[in-house]
C-alpha cells in the first residue's frame, strides 16, 4: 500500500489551493532549473531507469520513447501532451489538470527539455470546459513567474506552453490523429511508419505522451529513479491514479501503487461492491476497451500491466469498471459496442464495416434474437477486425467483445435459448 | 537500392519504394483499391495485406510499409488469405448487390477482387447502409451506396486537379464523400474521377444505362480537342460512339483526360453534315456528291492560281491538310494558311513554335513563366504536369496575362508586355527555367514581337542551353503544328488568313474559329468539314467530311510529338475521310493527285517533313542555336485569354449538349436587369 509521503498528487482530491501559490508549497516548481542543468541526457536516463511506462492505455516505456527524438535536428521538435481522455471510465487526467496543472505544466517542461522540444502543445479534450480554463490560468501564472517562456526557470531554455481545444472525437486521443487534429485536419490517424519522433506534428519531430506520464516525471528527478521502482512491481513500477466506478460504494479516483490486487483496491478505497464482494459479476479493468474480467479471476489478479496481460485483459488506462450482479452485461458490451461504432473514424475498412456490425449484431445478442452459431461469428468478426487496421480503435471495439465470449458464452447461449423458447410456443398457436 | 525477398522471388527496388511496389516489380500482383500510383498514399482499404517476416505476427498493409534490405514477405499465406477475405466481407456487407445494374460492372475492380476473396454467401444478416447520392453536376453520376470510401477521387482532385471540392464528411460508417455544400465540380479534369472510382460509385452520367463494357469495341485514337494530343480509347457501338476514356502516355497525358475530350463525343452525333449541299437561289440545299463536284469544277475551270485561297481549320488531320496543300499547289495557289486566329507563327524554325521542353520535361523545371496562357483552360492536363512540378519538386511559376486560378499558387507579374522585365528576372532565379507562350499573346497584332521578346527572355534567363530548350508554345488547335510543320503557311507573294477573305474562291477545310461575317460576299466559299457550324453557314458548297474518330489520321501536338488515332467508327451518312474527298475532288478538276491510298499520301508526308516519320517518339533535345526569331516592338496592352469558355472551343464541343450543360452549370447566367 501505497504511503502518504510517496504520493504524488497530492492534490488529487482538490481539498488545497491548485493554483501556483499551493503547488510550490506541495513541492512543485521547487528548483526546476537544478533538473534541467542535469541535461537532456540525465533526465532521459532517469527516467528510463525509473521504469516508468505510459499511462495512457499502452504502457510503452516513457523513458525509451523519449530516446526516439533526434539528438539533433534542423527542425523544431515538439512534446504534445495527450489530454483527450475521453476512454469510458478514465477521469485521472481531469482530476490532475483540476487540482494539480501546475504539475503538468512543470512535467512539460522537464520533459520538453529532456526531449529537445521547443513547445508543448497541451490537446485538451473540448467536454473539459473548466479544467481548459484552470490549465490556461497554470500557463498564465508559469509565464507570468517565468517558469516557462524565455529562460524558462532561469536555466537559459526557451520553453513555450500552448493549451489546445479539441471537438470532443475520442478518436483525437490517438496519437496521431491528435497530430491530425492539432494541424487543423479532420482527426484521422496517421499511417506509421513514419512515427511521430521522425515526422510528427507539423512535420517535425514530436512526441506525444499522457497527461499522467507527463505530470509524473518532475518527481521522478527530484526523488529519483530508485524511490519510483521501488514502488510496484518489476517492470510495473511506481504510483498510478486507479479510476473505480460502476457498481462500488464510493466512486473514487486514487492513487495506488501498481500491482495492488483488485480485490484490495476496491474494497479499500472504493467502499467495496455493491452488495458485497460476492455480488460481484465482472470487471473491467483498464477502460472500456479492454476484454471484461469474470469474478473469478478478479478475486486474485493484481492491478498493473503484465499480470492483467497475463489474464488475456489490459491494464488500459486503469479505469476499473465494476459491474455487480445486477448487471446485464451482455447489455453493458452492446453499449460499448455502439461507442466505438459511433466513434470510428471512418477511415480503413475494417472498423469502419465491422464496428457497425458488431454492435447491430450486439443488439440481438442482448434480446437473444439470434441463432447460437452467430456467436462463433462475431467472434471471428472481432477477430477480423482486430489487427488489421491503421489504429488500435478496432483492437479497441473487437476486445469488449471478445472478452464477453470468452467468459459469458453460456449467458449468451441462455439468451438465445430462453428467446427462442418464448417465440415458438407463440409461434405454434398461431 | 534495398534488396528483398518477396514470395522467393527477390528484387531490387530503388529507395523509398514501398513492399506493394517491389510485389509488382517481382511480378506480383497484390489486390488493392485505395492504393494508385499517382497519389499520395492513404493505406485504408486494408486489401493489400501481406506478411513480413520478423515483424509482430499481423498483417501488414503492403502499400504503406517501405520495402528494406532483407526483408522477406510473403503474399499468399493463410493468415493473408484470411487478412484479404476479411476485408472483401467487410467491404461487401454494405455494398448493394446491384451488380446487373451497375454500369461498372464488368470493369469494376471489386467485382474482379471479390471473385478471389469472396465468400460465397453472406454472414450479414442486418440491414445495409444507405446512403444519399450527390450531384457533383452534368459529367459525374453518383451512387454513393456503392462507395467503399477508398478516398482516391478525394486525393486526386485536391492533390492532382487542384481543387478542394470534394471531401469525407462525417465519420465512421456514416462518412460520406461529398462537395460539403452541394454544387458541381469545378475542375476540368473532374470526370477522370471516374476512371480512379475502384467501383460504381462515380460513374459516367452521360453514359449512364447505355452500353455494357464488353460490348464495345475499343479503338486507339488521338484527341484533337485541344493541342496536348492526349492518347485516347474510343469505345464504339455499331456506328455510335458511346465513350471516350485515357490511354496511358507517360509523355503526354499520363493517364488523365480533359473533361471536354472525354465528354463532347456526343456532338458528334448532332449538327452532322451528311451529305453535300449545294446554295441555290441563296439557299443551301441538298445535293449529290457528282453536283457538289460539278459546282467546284465549273467555278474552278479556268481560274487563276492566285485569285483561290484555302484556310486549314484546327481539328484537321495532316493527310487531308497536305493533299490539300498539293491540290492548291497544283492551281497554282500560294495562299494557303492554317492560322485562322491570326496568330504571328511562322515555320521558319520548328522550336519558335514546338513546345520544346516537352510535357514531360515540365516536371524537370524549377520555374516556370506563363505568358499569355491560360494553360488550365487551354490543356487542362498539361496543366496537372505544371501544378505537379510546384507539388512534387517545388517550381516557381510566374504569370504574365489575365490573374487567374490556375491550382497552383503563382506570382502575378503583370498583364501586359511591361511585366517582361520583371519576367525575366523571376526565371533567372531558377537553374532549369522555362517559358510558355500561350496563344492569347500570339494572335495579336503584336504577335511576333511578343514571340521574339519571350524567346529574348528564354535566352538570357539560361533557358536555351544544350543540354535543356526552356521556350515554349502552347497551341490550343490540334491541327496547327502538324500544319506548320507541313508548311500550311502562304508561299511566296501568298495572303494570309485576313488578306484573302476577298479571294474569287475560298476552301475552308473545317475552318469555323475565325469571323466568316469578314468573307466578301462575292466569294465562293467551299467548306469541307463534319460539323454545320459557323464556316458550313457560308459556304456555297458543303462537301461533307469526317470528324476524327471516323478516320485514321496523324496528329502533331504541341510538343512536335506525331501521333496517329485510328478509325472507330464510319463517317455519317454520304460523308467521306477528308483525304479521299480531296483527291476525288483533284481527279474531277484534272489536277489527279499522286496517292491512291493512305500510305501513299504518308510517303509523301515524309517526303515533305521528314518529322513525319517518328510515330510517337520525340526525342528530348536542347537549344543549340539561340537565334531568335524576328520581332519587333511590343504593344503594353494586356494580354487576353484565348479560351474565354472552356467547354464551347470548336465545332464538336459546340454542337455537344453535355458540354452545354457543364456552361450552364458551371457558369451561371448574368442576372437579367430586372432581378
Amino acid at each position: 500500500m501505497l504511503a502518504d509521503q510517496d504520493r504524488i498528487f497530492t492534490n488529487l482530491y482538490g481539498l488545497h489551493d491548485p493554483m501556483l501559490k499551493g503547488a510550490r508549497a506541495r513541492g512543485d516548481w521547487d528548483n526546476t532549473k537544478a533538473i534541467l542543468e542535469r541535461g537532456r541526457d540525465d533526465i532521459v536516463n532517469e527516467v528510463k531507469a525509473s521504469g516508468l511506462r505510459g499511462r495512457g492505455g499502452a504502457g510503452f516505456p516513457t523513458g525509451l520513447k523519449w530516446s526516439f527524438m533526434p539528438k539533433t535536428s534542423d527542425r523544431p521538435c515538439y512534446l504534445v501532451v495527450n489530454a483527450d481522455e475521453s476512454e469510458p471510465g478514465t477521469c485521472k487526467d481531469r482530476d490532475i489538470i483540476r487540482h494539480d496543472p501546475h504539475k503538468l505544466v512543470e512535467g512539460c517542461l522537464v520533459a520538453g527539455f529532456a526531449m529537445g522540444a521547443c513547445a508543448a502543445y497541451i490537446y485538451i479534450r473540448g467536454e473539459f470546459c473548466n479544467e481548459g480554463r484552470v490549465l490556461q490560468a497554470a500557463i498564465d501564472e508559469a509565464y507570468d513567474a517565468g517558469l516557462i517562456g524565455k529562460n524558462a526557470c532561469g536555466s537559459g531554455y526557451d520553453f513555450e506552453v500552448i493549451p489546445h481545444r479539441g471537438a470532443g472525437a475520442y478518436i483525437c486521443g490517438e496519437e496521431t490523429a491528435l497530430i491530425e487534429s492539432l494541424e487543423g485536419k479532420k482527426g484521422m490517424p496517421r499511417l506509421k511508419p513514419p512515427f511521430p519522433a521522425g515526422v510528427g506534428l507539423y512535420g517535425c519531430p514530436s512526441t506525444v505522451n499522457n497527461v499522467e506520464s507527463i505530470a509524473v516525471a518532475p518527481a521522478i528527478m527530484r526523488r529519483g529513479a530508485a524511490w519510483f521502482s521501488a514502488l510496484g512491481r518489476q517492470n510495473n513500477t511506481g504510483p498510478k491514479v486507479f479510476c473505480i466506478s460502476g457498481h462500488v460504494n464510493k466512486p473514487c479516483n486514487v492513487e495506488e501503487e501498481l500491482g495492488i490486487p483488485m480485490r484490495e483496491l476496491i474494497d479499500k478505497y472504493a467502499g467495496g461492491v455493491r452488495g458485497g464482494w460476492d455480488n460481484l459479476l465482472a470487471v473491467i479493468p483498464g477502460g472500456a476497451s479492454v476484454p471484461v474480467l469474470p469474478k473469478s479471476v478478479c478475486d486474485e489478479v493484481l492491478m498493473d500491466f503484465d499480470s492483467l496481460r497475463n489474464v488475456r485483459s489490459g491494464l488500459g488506462t486503469a479505469a476499473v469498471i465494476v459491474m455487480d450482479k445486477s448487471t446485464d452485461v451482455i447489455k453493458a458490451i452492446a453499449r460499448l459496442s455502439k461507442f466505438y461504432m459511433h466513434e470510428s473514424c471512418g477511415q480503413c475498412t475494417p472498423c469502419r464495416e465491422g464496428t457497425g456490425w458488431l454492435w447491430r449484431v450486439m443488439t440481438r445478442m442482448v434480446e437473444g434474437r439470434a441463432e447460437p452459431s452467430e456467436i462463433d461469428t462475431l467472434e471471428q468478426v472481432t477477430k477480423q477486425i482486430e489487427g488489421h487496421t491503421i489504429c488500435a480503435l478496432g483492437d479497441a471495439a473487437a476486445w469488449p467483445v471478445q472478452g464477453l465470449i470468452r467468459h459469458f458464452r453460456p449467458m449468451m447461449e441462455e439468451r438465445i435459448a430462453a428467446y427462442k423458447a418464448r417465440s415458438i410456443p407463440r409461434l405454434a398457436a398461431e | 537500392m534495398p534488396k528483398l525477398t518477396i514470395d522467393g522471388i527477390e528484387v531490387e527496388v530503388p529507395a523509398g519504394a514501398t513492399v506493394l511496389q517491389a510485389a509488382e516489380a517481382a511480378g506480383i500482383e497484390i489486390p488493392r483499391f485505395c492504393y494508385h500510383d499517382r497519389l499520395s498514399i492513404a493505406g485504408n482499404c486494408r486489401m493489400c495485406l501481406v506478411e513480413i517476416e520478423k515483424t509482430p505476427p499481423k498483417p501488414i498493409s503492403s502499400c504503406t510499409y517501405p520495402a528494406a534490405e532483407g526483408m522477406i514477405v510473403h503474399t499468399d499465406t493463410p493468415m493473408v488469405r484470411n487478412g484479404r477475405r476479411g476485408v472483401m466481407e467487410f467491404l461487401l456487407i454494405n455494398h448493394p448487390l446491384d451488380c446487373p445494374i451497375c454500369d461498372q460492372g464488368g470493369e469494376c475492380d471489386l467485382q474482379d477482387q471479390a471473385m478471389g476473396y469472396g465468400m460465397d454467401h453472406s454472414r450479414y444478416a442486418e440491414n445495409k447502409r444507405a446512403v444519399p447520392d450527390k450531384n457533383l453536376g452534368p459529367l459525374v453520376k453518383t451512387s454513393m451506396n456503392r462507395c467503399i470510401h477508398c478516398t482516391r477521387c478525394i486525393r486526386f482532385i485536391s492533390e492532382v486537379a487542384g481543387v478542394p471540392d470534394l471531401g469525407a464528411t462525417s465519420r465512421g460508417e456514416h462518412m460520406e464523400v461529398g462537395t460539403y455544400v452541394e454544387k458541381a465540380l469545378s475542375s476540368e479534369l473532374s470526370a477522370n474521377i471516374i476512371d480512379l472510382c475502384p467501383v460504381g460509385a462515380l460513374t459516367s452520367k452521360p453514359y449512364a444505362f447505355s452500353a455494357r463494357s464488353w460490348e464495345l469495341s475499343k479503338t486507339d485514337s488521338i484527341d484533337v480537342l485541344d493541342a496536348v494530343g492526349a492518347n485516347i480509347r474510343v469505345d464504339t457501338r455499331g456506328p455510335e460512339v458511346l465513350r471516350i476514356l485515357p490511354r496511358l502516355n507517360e509523355d503526354v497525358n499520363e493517364e488523365w483526360l480533359g473533361d471536354k475530350s472525354r465528354f463532347a463525343i456526343d456532338g458528334l452525333k448532332r449538327k452532322r453534315l451528311d451529305k453535300p449541299w449545294l446554295r441555290r437561289d441563296g439557299k443551301l440545299q441538298p445535293a449529290t456528291w457528282q453536283q457538289a463536284f460539278d459546282a467546284i469544277a465549273a467555278k474552278l475551270h479556268g481560274m487563276a492560281g492566285e485569285k483561290i485561297g484555302a484556310i486549314a481549320g484546327d481539328l484537321c488531320d495532316a493527310e487531308s491538310m497536305l493533299a490539300l496543300k498539293d491540290l492548291m499547289t497544283a492551281l497554282g495557289s500560294p495562299n494557303i494558311d492554317c492560322r485562322q486566329d491570326g496568330a504571328k507563327l511562322t515555320n521558319a524554325r520548328r522550336d519558335y513554335y514546338t513546345f520544346n521542353t516537352q510535357i514531360a520535361g515540365i516536371e524537370e523545371a524549377d520555374a516556370i513563366l506563363i505568358i499569355g496562357s491560360n494553360p488550365r483552360r487551354e490543356a487542362p492536363v498539361l496543366n496537372a504536369r505544371i501544378r505537379k512540378a510546384w507539388s512534387q519538386s517545388g517550381a516557381k511559376i510566374g504569370l504574365i496575362g489575365a490573374e487567374t486560378d490556375l491550382t497552383y499558387p503563382l506570382s502575378h507579374l503583370g498583364t501586359g508586355p511591361s511585366a517582361f522585365a520583371d519576367g525575366e528576372g523571376f526565371l533567372k532565379s531558377g537553374k532549369r527555367p522555362m517559358v510558355i507562350v500561350g496563344q492569347g499573346a500570339l494572335t495579336r497584332a503584336d504577335g511576333a514581337a511578343v514571340l521574339a521578346a519571350a524567346w529574348g527572355i528564354a535566352a538570357r534567363a539560361g533557358a536555351l542551353t544544350a543540354e535543356w530548350h526552356g521556350f515554349n508554345v502552347l497551341h490550343t488547335a490540334a491541327a496547327r503544328v502538324g500544319a506548320l510543320d507541313l508548311g500550311f503557311v502562304p508561299g511566296p507573294n501568298g495572303k494570309s488568313v485576313e488578306a484573302m477573305l476577298d479571294l474569287d474562291v475560298l476552301w475552308l477545310l473545317g475552318a469555323d474559329e475565325f469571323d466568316t461575317k469578314k468573307i466578301a460576299a462575292g466569294t465562293f466559299v467551299i467548306y469541307q468539314g463534319h460539323h454545320g457550324d459557323a464556316g458550313a453557314a457560308r459556304a456555297d458548297v458543303i462537301l461533307p467530311g469526317a470528324a476524327y474518330t471516323e478516320k485514321s489520321g496523324t496528329y502533331v501536338n504541341t510538343e512536335g510529338r506525331v501521333q496517329r488515332g485510328f478509325m472507330a467508327t464510319h463517317p455519317p451518312g454520304e460523308s467521306r475521310e477528308d483525304w479521299k474527298i480531296i483527291r476525288a475532288l483533284s481527279a474531277r478538276i484534272g489536277h489527279t493527285l499522286p496517292y491512291d491510298s493512305i500510305e501513299a499520301l504518308r510517303a509523301r508526308l515524309e517526303q515533305v517533313n521528314p518529322v513525319f516519320a517518328n510515330i510517337s517518339f520525340l526525342p528530348r533535345f536542347g537549344c543549340t542555336d539561340t537565334t531568335g526569331p524576328r520581332g519587333g516592338a511590343t504593344e503594353d496592352v494586356a494580354f487576353a485569354p484565348r479560351i474565354k469558355h472552356y467547354h464551347r472551343t470548336d465545332p464538336i464541343s459546340r454542337a455537344s449538349p453535355t458540354m452545354a450543360a457543364c456552361v450552364a452549370a458551371l457558369e451561371p447566367a448574368p442576372a437579367m436587369a430586372a432581378e
